[in-house]
């Protein structure tokens, strides 16, 4: 769906991105990562046809975004770190503008319009004048006017930029809601947002892409191995006494476990962390149940991400 | 085309929904009645013959329409660029000559909404005067076209700079600039007076409209006028728009 071949940016001898290689295909969720500066707005305007690369070919649904323009435009739905809204229009009012210019049918629009409201949380609002709105609903009328064309990519930079927690759980649930088909390209220097919400990762560092995969590929090409947290029950209904450094052996056993140690002793849990080459949790699960333990959680290690991206972008001694 | 009309219908609720639109047509309005006035019914009225009242109307009428003009024009892309909506509209499948020519066409119609409302100060002359019917047709439509090469050049003006009072004062230079070749025409010797004059947004080729006389040549000034402020600020907004 989307395909880059030495993209890049300057502005006179200043390089803003890139050269930068890389594709999506159709219907994937693909997150950029990076600190703040790296290039991650300029690489999102240049696949909304907002800023021309000053070099390489990008091209979107098959059209090049200098060639045809207009024929990506038609194709991408954008929300820019500040939603473009106009703060004299209501809610729907503002998005039956956007509706006409984008090109959608006005026999259908009303129809679509209401949809689009509904699907964003903003039907208790429809009416009300978006200069009044809070942060947070003025943000949804963001993400609305990027699908109310109902585009077969939306671009999004920094969708939870200002927002509070609780936002930023809703927008979340949304993006995750808009996927079904539609490519999604998610920008963030918020980690957790972005394993949460996308399909892949690139990882931008200095106006290049030092690495992509999905999480799991990143955690083993980076870290080397992939980390995993486990907790069993102290006291298991099976009655068979739960030894730390038993169980840890016992793990270490598993094909693909590098390392496993026990990381907290409770009274009622025990926690070890697992070292693994690749996702290796349905066999240490098979294999706690088999010794009869209690699993009470199992999952990818917290911060594992965070590790991952401070070893790519040079601040794993920070 | 359709798209020209959803940016109009836009662009002219903004004027009715803010107070910019408001202010300039109370200001014009008021200015014009209490120019109408002296000139007419005051002290500067004198023994004036009726297409002499208002041929006086007309010309003081053209001073303000050219002012409002700018005013009205300057916010047109500016704030669109400096309130950060001029990314909706680079990145949706609109052509630049689209968005200039709504904005274009909402500016002028609420232009022509403020100019019409004067017209009961001509027809007031009716009262105690006698004047001809084409010379208010003919001076209305000088109005008309004189505010829409002002618009134009207000167009051009906003479409170079994101803040609106640089683009106040790019507009009002260069409206200016052809409003004073006029008098500069007669100060200079041929055939730069000429040039000059040809040029010259009002002198020359308003004085004909004020005084109810219909030259082909001042129309087609204006509308070349027009055109071109109005192409030039297409080929800014191309240029800006893959910067």
């Amino acid at each position: 769906m989307i395909q880059l071949s030495e993209v890049g940016k300057h502005y006179g001898d200043t390089r803003a991105l890139g050269p930068v290689s890389f594709e999506v295909p159709r219907g994937k969720a693909v997150g950029f990562l990076g600190l703040n500066g790296v290039g991650k707005t300029t690489l999102l305007r240049i696949l909304a046809c907002d800023l021309r690369p000053t070099q390489g070919v990008a091209r979107v649904g098959g059209s090049d975004v200098l060639e045809d323009p207009h024929a990506v435009r038609r194709l991408v739905g954008y929300l820019p770190e500040s939603p473009p809204l106009y703060r004299d229009m209501s809610v729907t009012g503002y998005l039956r503008f956007v509706g006409h210019i984008r090109g959608v049918d006005p026999a259908s629009l009303t129809e679509r319009v209401a949809e689009v409201e509904e699907l964003t949380g903003l039907g208790e609002r429809r009416s009300s004048i978006i200069g009044e709105l809070s942060h947070g609903y003025r943000q949804r009328v963001g993400v609305a006017q990027a699908i109310v064309h109902d585009p077969e990519v939306l671009i999004m930079d920094e969708p939870t930029n200002g927002l509070d927690p609780v936002q930023i759980s809703e927008m979340r649930e949304l993006i995750r809601r808009l996927r079904g088909s539609r490519t999604i390209l998610v920008s963030s220097h918020i980690l957790t947002e972005i394993s949460e919400t996308c399909d892949e990762i690139l990882v931008l560092h200095d106006g290049e892409v030092v690495a992509s995969g999905t999480e799991d590929e990143l955690s083993a090409r980076v870290l080397g191995a992939t980390a995993v947290t486990v907790s069993i029950r102290t006291t298991p209904a099976s009655g068979v006494p739960v030894e730390p450094d038993e169980v840890a052996r016992r793990l270490r056993s598993i094909e693909g476990v590098t390392d496993a140690r026990p990381r907290q002793a409770g009274p009622a849990t025990l926690t070890l962390e697992v070292d693994a080459r690749g996702d290796v949790r349905p066999e240490l699960c098979r294999a706690l149940v088999e010794a009869g333990h209690d699993v009470e959680r199992l999952d990818r290690a917290p911060r594992e991400l965070e590790r991952v991206f401070l070893e790519l972008v040079g601040g794993g001694n920070a | 085309m359709r798209a020209v009309a959803y940016i109009f219908r836009r662009e002219l609720g903004v004027y009715s929904r803010s107070p910019i639109g408001y202010f300039v047509a109370a200001i014009v309005l008021l200015l014009d009645g209490l120019l109408f006035y002296a000139q007419a019914l005051g002290p500067l009225a004198g023994e004036r013959l009726s297409g002499e009242v208002l041929a006086a109307f007309f010309y003081n009428a053209s001073g303000l329409t050219s002012v409002a003009a700018v005013v009205l024009s300057v916010r047109l892309i500016a704030e669109e660029r400096q309130t950060g909506t001029q990314v909706l509209l680079d990145t949706s499948p609109l052509h630049d000559w689209q968005i200039v020519g709504g904005k274009f066409l909402s500016a002028f119609a609420f232009l022509t909404g403020i100019t019409l409302a004067t017209i009961y100060m001509p027809l007031l002359i009716f009262v105690n005067g006698k004047v001809a019917v084409t010379q208010i047709l003919v001076g209305y439509l000088g109005l008309l076209l004189l505010g829409a090469s002002v618009l134009a050049i207000g167009m051009f003006a906003t479409a170079l700079s994101r803040h609106q009072l640089v683009a106040a004062a790019t507009g009002a230079l260069v409206t200016a600039t052809l409003f004073l070749l006029w008098p500069l025409s007669r100060v200079v010797d041929p055939p730069i007076s000429l040039v000059f004059a040809g040029l010259s947004i009002h002198g020359r080729h308003f004085t004909g409209f004020q005084a109810g006389v219909l030259h082909t040549r001042d129309v087609f000034y204006y509308l070349a006028l027009t055109y071109f402020f109005l192409l030039a600020a297409t080929k800014v907004m191309e240029a800006k728009r893959w910067e």
